[in-house]
C-alpha cells in the first residue's frame, strides 16, 4: 500500500460520521416529514376527498410522483450494469452514488403508491387475493424484486470498503463499529473472497437489467393497457424507460455536485467526470427526444377524434404553458446547451440538471392528468371541482413526504459509508 | 506434451461437468419452485368453487368458504339468465327520475350518478339529444381485467358487480373504464352512520364504504326478486327496455309492454357505445329519431361545447 492510496482512503473515509451539519439537516428533514405525515393522517381520517382527485381525474400527483420515483430509480441499472458490463471505466466511481439513488427511490416508490390507496388497511389483500391478470400485481412483484437486487448491488461491492471502515474508523460510536463488523462479514481481502464478490456482482449486474426494464415497462402499462387517448400507446414501455434515464442521470449529477462540495471530494469527483456525465445526459435525452417525437407526432398527423382533444389541450389549451416549458426547458434546451463544453462544467451542469429533473417530474404530471381530464364521454351533472383537477395543499404535502424520505435515506447512507468505491478510485488514481 | 494435453482436456472436462451440474441444479430448483407454486395454487382451489362467468374468455374462480351467503350468491349471479338493456334515446326527455331513484336505492350523494343522463351531440350539424348512461356491463370488461384483488367481477348472468369489502381503492378500474361508469367514495358515504349495522349486500352495494368504488349494479337485488331495475321502473317516458337475452324478450319499464329483443334491435337500428373498443357492452341504444320534445337551449350549449372540444 503506497502513500497515494493511503491518501485516497483517508479522503474518502473522512466524510463519514454524524457531525453538527448532519444533525441540523436531519432535524430539518424530520420536522418537514412530520408536518407532511400530519397531512396524511388527515387524509386517513377524512378520506381521499381531501385531495383534488374526483371521479373523472381519479389519478393525480400521487401517481405522477410514483412514476417519477420508479423512473429515477432506474439510473443504478444504467450506470452500474450497462456502463459497468461494457467496461466504460470513467463511470465506475459513480456506481455507488447511482446505486444509493436507485435504492432510495425504489424503496420509497412503494410508499408513494400506498398514499394513493383508498383503503391502505387492505394493502395485504394484494398478496392474499392477488390476480395475476392485473398489471398492479406485476408492478408490486417487479418493484419488490428490484429493491432487493438494488440493495444487494449496493451492498456486495461495498463490503471491502465496509471492512476498511471497520479497521480504520476506531473513533466512531460503538454501535457503528458493531455495524461495520457485522456488515463486513469477516472480510479479509483474500483472493477467494474477492473472487466470490466479483462473481456475485457480475451476476447481479446481469440480473438487474431485465428487472429494471420490467419495473418501468410495467409501470407504463398501468396506463397503456387502458383505452384512453394519450395512454393508448404501444411505445409507452420504451418511452418511459428512456425518460427514466434522463431524470436518473440528472439526479446523479445533482448528488455528485452536492457530495463534491460538502464532502470536499473535488479531487475525486473531477471536472472531467462532470464533462463525461454531461455528455451521457445529452445522449439519453436525445434518445428520449426521439421517443417523444414518435409519441406526439404520429397521433397529431392523424388527429383521431379522441386524440385530437387531448393533443389540443396539450399544445394550445389549458396545459400548453406547462407542456412547452417541460418539452423545451426540460429536454430540448438542455440538449442544445450541453453540446457546449463550458456548459458541462460542474456549476452550469448542476443548473441544467435541476431544470431537467423538475421538467421530468412535470412530464409525469402531463402524462397522467390531461388524459384523465379528457374522457370519451362528456363530464356532466357534477360540481365544478369534479370537472377540473387542482391538487390541494394536503395532497401536495403528502407528495413532498416521499421526496423528504429519499433525501433522508441518501443522507444517512452517504454519512455511514464512503460515497465513492475506494478500490475503483484507487485504480483510477494509479492510471 | 501428452501429459499437458490430457491435463488440459481433464480441466476443461471438469469445468464442463461443473457447469453442467450448476445449470442442471439450477433448472431442477427453478422447476421445483414452479411445480410447488402450481401445486399450492391447485390446493388453494381445492375447496368448492363458483364459476363466475359463463364467457369462456373470462373464467374466474373464488374461494367459496371465505364469503358470506349474500356474497356467495351475489358473486354467482342468477343461473340461466343473460340480462340485457335497451335504451330508447327518442323517448328521453331528461326527466332524471332514473338518476334520483338510483341514488335513493344505493344511498348515493347527489354528485354520484350510477345512471347519468348526458346531453350529447355527434357534430355541429346534427341535433343534440339526451343519453342516459349506466354501466355498460361489458362482456369483455376492462375494469374486471385490471382489478388486482378480484373486487370487481363479471357474473354468469352478465352483471358486473363491485365487492366493497374486497376493494383496496386503487382506482385502476376507473382509469380503465372508457364509459366513466365508476365512482369512488372520496369521503364518508351519505348514510354511513345509519347503515353501519347493515349486513353487506353485494347486489345492492350497501352499506357504501369510504375509500371504495361504487357503480351501477343493474339493480342485481331487484333482479333476484324478479323485478325491473330501480331506474327502469322510475322512468315516466318509456325510455328503458330490460330483459333476458336468453329468452329474447324485453319489457318496457313504463308501459310494461313486452317485445321480442331481436325485433326491437333490428327495426330501430340499435347500436352500442364505442363498440370499436371491443368491450362488448350489454347495453343497446336506439337512435334519437323522431323525438317529441326538443332539447333545452342551455343543454344545447353544453352539447355543442362538447362537440367543439373534440373538433378543435
Amino acid at each position: 500500500m503506497n502513500v497515494a492510496n493511503e491518501k485516497v482512503i483517508n479522503d474518502l473515509l473522512r466524510p463519514i460520521g454524524y457531525g453538527k451539519g448532519f444533525l441540523i439537516w436531519m432535524s430539518f428533514l424530520t420536522a418537514a416529514l412530520v408536518a407532511c405525515l400530519y397531512a396524511y393522517v388527515i387524509q386517513l381520517k377524512v378520506g381521499l376527498g381531501v385531495t383534488g382527485l374526483r371521479d373523472y381525474v381519479s389519478w393525480g400527483i400521487y401517481i405522477a410522483n410514483f412514476v417519477f420515483f420508479v423512473a429515477t430509480s432506474l439510473i443504478g441499472m444504467l450506470i452500474s450494469a450497462v456502463l459497468g458490463l461494457t467496461q466504460i471505466k470513467w463511470a465506475s466511481p459513480l456506481a455507488r452514488i447511482a446505486e444509493i439513488i436507485s435504492l432510495a427511490f425504489a424503496a420509497v416508490a412503494g410508499l408513494v403508491i400506498i398514499s394513493d390507496m383508498g383503503r391502505p388497511d387492505r394493502f395485504l389483500y394484494l398478496f392474499f387475493y392477488g390476480r395475476i391478470q392485473s398489471p398492479i400485481i406485476w408492478d408490486v412483484t417487479v418493484v419488490t424484486t428490484y429493491v432487493v437486487i438494488s440493495t444487494l448491488l449496493l451492498y456486495l461491492p461495498m463490503i471491502p470498503d465496509i471492512a476498511l471502515c471497520r479497521d480504520r474508523l476506531t473513533h466512531v460510536p460503538k454501535w457503528q463499529r458493531k455495524l461495520y463488523e457485522i456488515l463486513s462479514v469477516n472480510w479479509q481481502n483474500s483472493e477467494n473472497q474477492q473472487r466470490i464478490i466479483r462473481q456475485g456482482v457480475k451476476t447481479l449486474l446481469i440480473l438487474i437489467i431485465p428487472v429494471a426494464l420490467a419495473i418501468h415497462t410495467v409501470t407504463s402499462w398501468l396506463f397503456a393497457v387502458t383505452h384512453r387517448p394519450g395512454w393508448d400507446s404501444t411505445i409507452f414501455g420504451p418511452y418511459f424507460v428512456t425518460g427514466a434515464f434522463v431524470s436518473g442521470t440528472a439526479a446523479v449529477i445533482i448528488a455528485m455536485y452536492v457530495f463534491r462540495k460538502i464532502y470536499h471530494l473535488e479531487q475525486y469527483i473531477t471536472v472531467d467526470l462532470f464533462d463525461k456525465i454531461g455528455k451521457l445526459l445529452v445522449l439519453v435525452s436525445l434518445v428520449y427526444l426521439y421517443f417523444n417525437i414518435n409519441e406526439y407526432l404520429v397521433p397529431v398527423y392523424k388527429l383521431k377524434h379522441a386524440d385530437a382533444a387531448h393533443l389540443h389541450e396539450l399544445f394550445q389549451g389549458r396545459f400548453a404553458v406547462l407542456y412547452w416549458s417541460v418539452q423545451l426547458g426540460g429536454l430540448l434546451l438542455p440538449i442544445i446547451l450541453l453540446l457546449f463544453k463550458p456548459m458541462r462544467k460542474p456549476l452550469p451542469l448542476l443548473i441544467v440538471a435541476i431544470f431537467v429533473i423538475i421538467g421530468a417530474w412535470f412530464k409525469r404530471y402531463l402524462i397522467v392528468i390531461p388524459t384523465m381530464q379528457h374522457p370519451f364521454l362528456p363530464i356532466q351533472n357534477v360540481p365544478i371541482e369534479y370537472q377540473i383537477y387542482k391538487p390541494t395543499l394536503i395532497e401536495i404535502a403528502i407528495t413532498i413526504a416521499p421526496i423528504i424520505l429519499v433525501l433522508m435515506i441518501i443522507t444517512v447512507l452517504s454519512k455511514t459509508f464512503p460515497v465513492l468505491p475506494i478500490q475503483e478510485v484507487e485504480s483510477h488514481e494509479d492510471n | 506434451m501428452g501429459n499437458i494435453r490430457t491435463g488440459l482436456k481433464n480441466a476443461s472436462r471438469r469445468k464442463f461437468l461443473q457447469q453442467l451440474a450448476l445449470w442442471g441444479g439450477g433448472s431442477v430448483l427453478a422447476g421445483g419452485a414452479i411445480a410447488s407454486a402450481l401445486h399450492y395454487e391447485h390446493k388453494k382451489k381445492g375447496v368448492p368453487h363458483i364459476k363466475e362467468i359463463a364467457e369462456h374468455t373470462h373464467q374466474l374462480k373464488v374461494n367459496k368458504e371465505a364469503l358470506s351467503e349474500l356474497q356467495r350468491r351475489g358473486r354467482e349471479g342468477i343461473p340461466g339468465k343473460r340480462w340485457i338493456w335497451v335504451i330508447d334515446l327518442a323517448k328521453c326527455k331528461n326527466a332524471q327520475r332514473c338518476m334520483s331513484a338510483c341514488q335513493q336505492a344505493h344511498h348515493l350523494r347527489p354528485e354520484q350518478s350510477h345512471m347519468n343522463v348526458l346531453v350529447m351531440q355527434a357534430s355541429e350539424h346534427t341535433p343534440a339529444y339526451y343519453m342516459p348512461k349506466p354501466c355498460q356491463h361489458c362482456d369483455n370488461p376492462p375494469c374486471v381485467s385490471v382489478c388486482p384483488v378480484d373486487a370487481t367481477f363479471k357474473r354468469q348472468d352478465g352483471v358486473v358487480l363491485i365487492d366493497n369489502q374486497r376493494c383496496i381503492g386503487c382506482r385502476f378500474c376507473i382509469a380503465a373504464c372508457p364509459y366513466n361508469a365508476r365512482m369512488f367514495n372520496w369521503i364518508e358515504p351519505l348514510y354511513a352512520k345509519e347503515d353501519a349495522n347493515m349486513e353487506y349486500n353485494v347486489e345492492l352495494n350497501l352499506p357504501q364504504r369510504k375509500g371504495t368504488i361504487t357503480k351501477c349494479l343493474m339493480s342485481a337485488d331487484r333482479l333476484r326478486e324478479g323485478k325491473l331495475p330501480y331506474c327502469v321502473s322510475a322512468c315516466p317516458n318509456g325510455v328503458y327496455w330490460f330483459g333476458d337475452e336468453n329468452e329474447d324478450v324485453v319489457t318496457n319499464g313504463t308501459t310494461h309492454e313486452t317485445m321480442r329483443l331481436s325485433e326491437l334491435l333490428e327495426k330501430n337500428g340499435a347500436y352500442q357505445l364505442m363498440p370499436e373498443l371491443g368491450t362488448k357492452p350489454r347495453v343497446y341504444y336506439l337512435p334519437p329519431k323522431g323525438r317529441s320534445v326538443p332539447v333545452k337551449e342551455e343543454d344545447k350549449e353544453k352539447a355543442i361545447e362538447y362537440v367543439h372540444h373534440f373538433e378543435s
